[in-house]
């Protein structure tokens, strides 16, 4: 059976709210940054998928996903830094562990 | 060749200054107070530059726009930046990277102003994260305290999980319309269940970045952790900034499902300015204060957008105007507090008149046009926002607004109070403070009195629009 587009846009909001999920629920700052690539992994499948099956006469969408997945990794590379800068400071890259912020 | 340098000129001007300082930084050591003089030079003839050669147009296939009013926000934003290297001039002259803290602020400010001209949602996504990430290193400045990195982690988790929001949405929009262009999306929507499912993931994106309020949690943390100038950069330019783009956003594109949004902008402003309020009632610290202040002025803001498009756009620029001045001035008198005494309670600032009269004035105007009360400009912006929202009939909502805006004379007035009327056997010492920043600080008081009587200049943001 070919695939179609719902198969895929199936996926892709799946994909979307285990990252959602993983973001709300994890607590290492690492894997919540994780959960983030995957709802962007999302976003580009919905593109790559909309462009090949409604709107293949322009490229609209993969010159979409070619630059979600360039500022994907500058993003991740200043999370980092803030994080290892955070690990300096707290000994621990636990969301439970900085509570120096308080209501 | 022609039109691509006199329509890019602020984005040419900005990148110059940015590659200058890469190389300052490069080259052999300039002490800091030279190098923020010359700063300030630059930063002012960049203000100043934005007045000449302008022309409304378009680059890029319709992907960059730029019009009279877009050069308008453009200097605002150039006069905010300026203001800020004037206004924290003591910090900066300690801070160990400045070169790179400088660069920072700037390549964001590029991003804004790429933002603002955006014609396109992929030039629109891109810029807008040229926007956020550099702000996000700058709230992580004070390396060696603990706050300021957990301020910068809050900071960067959320935003890109509202950037990964916001492009769910725009996938959806580029599902259901097949075109990114921002002239040619309005002409595809027909006001689908995808399409509105589209425009609720956009608009949570922006309203992580405006703080309102069911995504404003990581406001009063960031505010709090990051250094000031970190802090007044992003409550000022970065606010102002997305809200210039939400305005053409909501305008332009998505026009045909002016109901929905209309019903959205009610609910979520009603609920950010009582939330705002209420929190900022019981706050302590100065910069939590004003933070949960701010969350509140977003309200406001949003009560001009939802009016029509003439009025709605032309007060939300004008509060903008006046908001710079008045929240940089407030900002700039708490930095310099807070960096002499690490004063940073408002219980600390009992009794301070008699010690520092220049910067309890200059507090005090600055909290009474935050308030909106009426010879400052502050009531003037106010004024023309709820007009702006009135425009529309509901008057409930309007009323609402304006009992919130009582609600928050209470707590400017709090400070206010502590500051000239209650007894403190110790006070805040005598602050000397730097030329430059005094002479910014009388600048933005002359802003916030003079801005509200001079009405050519209400006058002129109108005749853009």
């Amino acid at each position: 059976m070919q695939p179609g587009l719902y198969h895929i846009l199936f996926i892709s909001t799946a994909l979307f709210f285990i990252g959602v999920y993983g973001f709300f629920t994890r607590r290492n700052l690492v894997t919540m940054l994780m959960s983030v690539e995957l709802i962007l992994n999302s976003v580009n499948l919905n593109f790559i998928a909309f462009n090949k099956y409604l709107w293949f006469d322009k490229m609209d969408g993969l010159f979409f996903t070619i630059f979600i997945i360039a500022i994907a990794a500058a993003e991740a590379a200043v999370a980092i830094a803030i994080i290892i800068n955070l690990y300096r400071s707290h000994n621990s890259i636990d969301v439970e562990q900085t509570e120096e912020l308080r209501y | 060749m022609n039109d691509f340098l006199t329509l890019m000129k602020p984005e040419l001007v900005l990148t110059g200054i940015i590659f200058l300082l890469l190389f300052i930084k490069i080259g052999k050591g300039i002490s800091n107070e030279h190098l923020l003089l010359l700063l300030q030079v630059l930063l002012l003839l960049n203000f100043l530059a934005g007045f000449f050669y302008n022309k409304p147009g378009s680059l890029f296939d319709g992907m960059y726009l730029t019009t009279g009013l877009i050069v308008l926000q453009k200097n605002i934003l150039n006069l905010a930046v300026y203001l800020i290297s004037l206004l924290f001039a003591n910090w900066f002259k300690r801070l160990q990277h400045m070169p790179e803290f400088f660069m920072l602020m700037l390549c964001a400010l590029l991003g804004m102003f790429f933002l603002i001209s955006s014609g396109n949602l992929l030039m629109f996504f891109l810029s807008l994260e040229l926007a956020t990430i550099p702000v996000a290193a700058m709230a992580n400045f004070d390396l060696d305290k603990k706050r300021s990195s957990e301020g910068a982690m809050k900071m960067i988790l959320s935003s890109a999980f509202s950037s990964g929001i916001m492009l769910f949405g725009i996938s959806l929009i580029y599902g259901a319309t097949g075109t990114i262009n921002f002239t040619e999306i309005p002409l595809q929507l027909h006001g689908s269940t995808l399409e509105v499912l589209a425009f609720i993931f956009f608009f949570a994106a922006f309203a992580f970045k405006l703080s309102i309020v069911p995504f404003h949690l990581w406001t009063a943390d960031v505010y709090e952790g990051s250094p000031m100038a970190a802090t007044s950069f992003l409550s000022v330019v970065s606010k102002g900034a997305v809200a210039f783009i939400f305005l053409s956003v909501l305008y332009k594109v998505f026009l045909p499902l002016q109901v929905l949004w209309y019903n959205l902008l009610v609910i979520v402003s009603v609920a950010t300015m009582v939330i705002g309020n209420l929190f900022a009632l019981r706050q302590q610290n100065i910069k939590r204060f004003l933070a949960f202040s701010s969350i509140a002025q977003v309200g406001f803001i949003l009560v001009g957008i939802s009016g029509s498009s003439m009025q709605g756009t032309s007060s939300v620029v004008f509060f903008i105007l006046v908001y710079v001045f008045s929240n940089l001035a407030a900002f700039a008198v708490a930095d310099a507090i807070a960096t002499k005494t690490d004063a940073e309670e408002i219980d600390d600032y009992r009794g301070m008149n008699k010690t520092n009269p220049f910067l309890s004035w200059v507090l005090a105007l600055a909290l009474f046009s935050l308030a909106g009360i009426p010879p400052t400009a502050g009531f003037f912006g106010k004024l023309f926002l709820l007009t702006a929202g009135a425009s529309k009939g509901s008057y409930l909502f309007i009323i609402i607004a304006a009992l919130n805006m009582i609600i928050s004379l209470y707590y400017y007035l709090r400070v206010i109070r502590a500051v000239f009327m209650e007894k403190n056997e110790n006070p805040i010492e005598k602050i000397t403070i730097e030329p430059s920043t005094k002479l910014a600080l009388i600048f933005c008081s002359a802003g916030i009195v003079l801005i509200g009587l001079l009405s050519w200049i209400y006058d002129y943001i109108q005749s853009l629009v």
